[in-house]
């Protein structure tokens, strides 16, 4: 296993922000050793968009749970390397069940990282209403999330993360509890925030539509095991919005990747059998 | 009547035809309701069957005024459903009451077991303002004498009342108690709830304590203390059943969490102490404080049966002393007060409950 000390002292741009090598996770139950996540590896570049698409009980949640310590890997290395500022947390993520605080006020549940890290009242407030002014939610700082719609709660919770300013921001199905309307206004909206921040993030989805509308790149998955299928780069010149969801070259891409994907698929199944 | 039916037709405009017929109809019952409640009490009288049975009288009373109360709510505005709930809510235990004292006052039971309300309030009176020389004690610690004794005597003579109150007597017991035992009691829960180790070796014989009666265990507590009729066995027997309910009931609350807010909690870097302000103890709030009404009913249990058995002051010693001399009236006024302490405490915990969790309002 590496030193995860490693990557701190030479910041060199060229090596991966997150370097995820032959992870796997194998839970011992009484039925004997099952494996979740399979011989997983997976770099990301600093600044890139990665979406996972697979289907439900694939492993995935459980890989970005490993990614982000809340979970342990059975075998292989994870490292995020840190950036310049040794302060800054590695990262933070975006929970599907929104997991945001119902005992606390939407500002005070944007501002708890900053508070976790020694940050002022003062200070953290100030940024965490900066957040919910490009959010559209400045108005509704003082509201407890029971008292706000799941759109809303689900805005909190992502700028509950980037207000804590992490080098990796780790998204596990953020819009997947959300109705078709709302998750469309906030897919433009992450769209929109990603551009400004360019935040390297590692988005966990079953739409392969909103993984190829959001990502740099799309890992596909399959399920028992979960192991990684296949990459796809998404060429899709940014800034996107929603917009582009009609453009010919997405639906272009998508028809591509749905071809591959049946094959992969197919494959895969025979090699089961 | 014909007022309510113009606000209910303004409330809810519709083809007016309907509307008046269907307030006619409502009206109709209605009497037909009343003229029932008239005849079926007017017939049991003329038969001389009303004394008799009066309960069975009572039974059809009951089910009638249901009926016509029925009837009255289908026809009330919008606006005024509040005050048409408060009515049935405070109304009927007042009816009760009013049927109480005319049955006695008729002379269908006897008084000396159910003495009339009155005479009850009379008692409450007398308790309240009379210091009883016999016992040294009276119910409220006599307050309108603060200033005058605070004049001759200074802080002590105040003592000295508040030490004579029976109602005092019983708070105290039950406020420190209830503190000493809620506080331990919520730690080894929130403990339990974390650690599975603990939890395990606890479980068990936290459960096996918590279903023994809690008022067993106050002989062997009057053994352990040094002065068994003091107030140190007391205080501990209520501290001891707050302290194994909390424990338990904290313990579930906290296993009940939700994984994804503990998962958020330790992602955005609270740990140990941090994470138990900021996640676990308001995540476990709303159960907490369900246990915290249970404790509070237990302890009230457990210092008036404490107080049957020994002690020379308190409601439950006041209640049981006129057991003693025969005094049903002063009995039935204990046991008001005792219901009215019960109200008062459950009241307070709801109040600290709203400023505990402002978020569940």
């Amino acid at each position: 296993m590496p030193d995860p000390k490693d990557g701190g002292s030479s910041p060199e741009p060229r090596l991966p922000k997150i370097e995820a090598r032959d992870v796997w996770k194998i839970y011992d139950t009484a039925n004997g050793p099952t494996t979740a996540v399979e011989n997983f590896t997976l770099d990301v570049a600093d600044g890139e968009f990665v979406c996972i698409v697979g289907p439900s009980g694939c492993g995935k949640s459980t890989f970005l749970r490993m990614l982000a310590g809340l979970d342990t890997h059975s075998a292989g290395s994870i490292l995020i390397r840190p950036g310049a500022d040794p302060k800054k947390p590695l990262n933070s993520v975006v929970f599907q069940e929104y997991a945001v605080f119902p005992w606390k006020t939407v500002v005070e549940n944007v501002a708890f990282g900053l508070q976790m890290r020694g940050i002022g009242r003062a200070e953290r407030l100030d940024i965490a209403s900066f957040w919910l002014e490009r959010v559209g939610l400045r108005k509704f700082a003082n509201y407890y999330p029971s008292q706000i719609s799941g759109g809303m709660k689900q805005r909190v919770s992502i700028v509950r993360a980037l207000a804590n300013d992490p080098e990796v921001l780790l998204m596990d199905e953020p819009l997947g509890a959300l109705d078709a309307q709302t998750r469309i206004v906030l897919q433009d909206e992450l769209l929109r925030i990603w551009e400004e921040t360019r935040k390297t993030v590692v988005y966990i989805t079953h739409s392969l539509d909103e993984a190829i509308l959001l990502g740099d790149r799309v890992i596909l998955m399959t399920a028992h095991p979960g192991r990684l299928l296949t990459t796809f780069p998404i060429g899709i010149r940014r800034p996107r919005t929603v917009e582009t969801l009609n453009t010919p070259e997405f639906a272009e891409l998508r028809g591509e990747i749905w071809q591959q994907l049946a094959r992969e698929v197919s494959r895969a199944m025979e090699m089961q059998q | 009547m014909s007022e309510a039916g113009k606000l209910d037709a303004k409330a809810m405009p519709a083809p007016p035809g309907r509307v008046a017929n269907r307030q006619a109809g409502l009206s109709k019952e209605l009497a037909a309701v009343v003229a029932a409640l008239v005849v079926w009490n007017g017939a049991l009288v003329l038969l001389s069957l009303w004394r008799p049975l009066w309960w069975a009288a009572l039974i059809g009373d009951f089910a009638l005024i249901v009926m016509a109360a029925e009837r009255v709510g289908r026809r009330v505005a919008p606006a005024w459903r509040r005050s048409y709930e408060r009515t049935l809510a405070f109304g009927f235990p007042v009816l009760a009451l009013v049927a109480w004292q005319m049955i006695v006052d008729a002379g269908i039971l006897n008084p000396l077991w159910f003495p009339q309300p009155t005479r009850i309030g009379a008692a409450l009176w007398d308790v309240t303002v009379h210091f009883d020389r016999f016992s040294g004690t009276s119910l409220l610690g006599r307050p309108w004498l603060i200033p005058s004794r605070f004049e001759s005597d200074g802080w002590p003579g105040v003592w000295a009342l508040f030490a004579e109150s029976h109602v005092w007597a019983t708070l105290g017991r039950v406020g420190i108690g209830f503190v000493i035992g809620a506080i331990p009691g919520i730690l080894l829960g929130v403990i339990m709830g974390v650690n599975r180790t603990v939890r395990l070796m606890l479980d068990t014989t936290l459960s096996a304590i918590y279903v023994l009666p809690k008022i067993a265990i106050f002989p062997i507590v009057m053994l352990i203390f040094a002065d068994p009729f003091g107030e140190g066995p007391k205080i501990a027997v209520v501290a001891l059943s707050v302290f194994f309910l909390m424990a338990i009931n904290t313990m579930a609350g906290v296993r009940d969490i939700d994984p994804v807010f503990l998962m958020a909690g330790r992602n955005y870097g609270a740990r140990g102490l941090s994470l138990l302000w900021h996640v676990i103890l308001p995540a476990a709030m709303p159960v907490i404080f369900a246990g915290l009404r249970l404790a509070l009913g237990t302890a009230l249990i457990v210092i008036i049966s404490i107080e049957f058995l020994r002690a020379k002051q308190g409601v439950g010693f006041m209640t049981f002393y006129y057991w003693e001399v025969l005094n049903p009236e002063k009995m039935y006024a204990g046991l008001v007060v005792v219901m009215i302490l019960g109200v008062v405490l459950t009241y307070g915990l709801q109040w600290l409950q709203q400023r505990l969790m402002p978020w569940q309002r």
